[in-house]
């Protein structure tokens, strides 16, 4: 318990994963389940330092997850765009009013 | 000493997902993601990783964090009292997150992981900048277009329309 390992951070990283699909699933404001996919993103960032770290050492993971830092700020670039165009057709951001297009 | 900043970072940064998670204010759950953000960048330190912690704190909490707390205010009749964080099925949901945590952390608590003794940590900026313009050149372009293509795609989805009168 008193080493740090590999472990503890794929744990750390699993919890804040979990937290975020919950997140996902069960929001119906489109604002948080945006959050919710941030945590997610993060999770596997450090998911990838830790195993940069701990696995090889090597430079590789960490240049990965400025990848996914550039992904999730466009992802939040669009999506808030998105949610805003919503917001102006239905007045509201509540995932289950915006639902014209269910067959 | 390093066990116990480890469990205090890592505290906070679970801490703070669960407010994320379980808030029943939007714009609590927008500042909590703020100490999940700050708790992710003190991993990111305590795994030598100096760089990635820095471009988290700018990237995340300096424009992500408040892009979505602008987008929080504009979406938000601020004198309306029934804030609408609601959560539905909450149940199933728990459900199925149980369920997956519990395959993950077997997974991670059975794996015979293949560990290396732990080196001196460096900096880190030299050998990222050295393998962006080497061995992730062209990712490293392609992810430039991506953020061009975000950029615009973002205003022509916000922008006003504009119809032409007369």
């Amino acid at each position: 318990m008193l080493t740090i390992g590999l472990t503890h951070y794929l744990i750390v990283g699993a919890l804040v994963f979990g937290l975020g699909l919950f997140c996902v699933l069960t929001r119906r404001n489109a604002l948080g389940v945006l959050m919710g996919v941030e945590l997610v993103l993060n999770s596997a960032n450090i998911n990838y330092l830790a195993f940069a770290r701990y696995g090889t050492f090597s430079y590789d993971g960490q240049v990965f997850a400025i990848f996914v830092i550039m992904l999730a700020a466009a992802e939040a670039a669009i999506g808030l765009a998105i949610v805003l165009g919503i917001y102006q057709t239905f007045q509201t951001i509540d995932l289950e009013a915006t639902e014209t297009l269910r067959g | 000493m390093e066990a116990l900043v480890f469990y205090l970072v890592a505290g906070i940064t679970v801490a703070s997902a669960l407010g994320v998670a379980f808030s029943r204010n939007i714009v609590y759950s927008a500042f909590a993601l703020m100490g999940t953000f700050m708790g992710a960048a003190g991993l990111f330190v305590m795994l030598a990783a100096d760089f990635i912690a820095v471009v988290q704190v700018l990237v995340y909490v300096g424009g992500i964090l408040v892009l979505m707390l602008f987008a929080v205010m504009l979406t938000h009749r601020i004198a309306d009292v029934q804030v609408s964080n609601r959560s539905v099925g909450t149940l199933p949901a728990l459900a199925i997150v149980t369920v997956l945590g519990g395959v993950m952390g077997r997974a991670i608590l059975t794996t015979e992981w293949h560990t290396i003794a732990q080196p001196e940590a460096q900096p880190a900026t030299y050998a990222i900048g050295e393998g962006f313009l080497t061995t992730y050149l062209l990712p490293f372009e392609l992810a430039s277009l991506v953020l061009l293509a975000a950029l615009i795609g973002a205003v022509v989805l916000s922008r006003k329309e504009l119809k032409a009168t007369d």
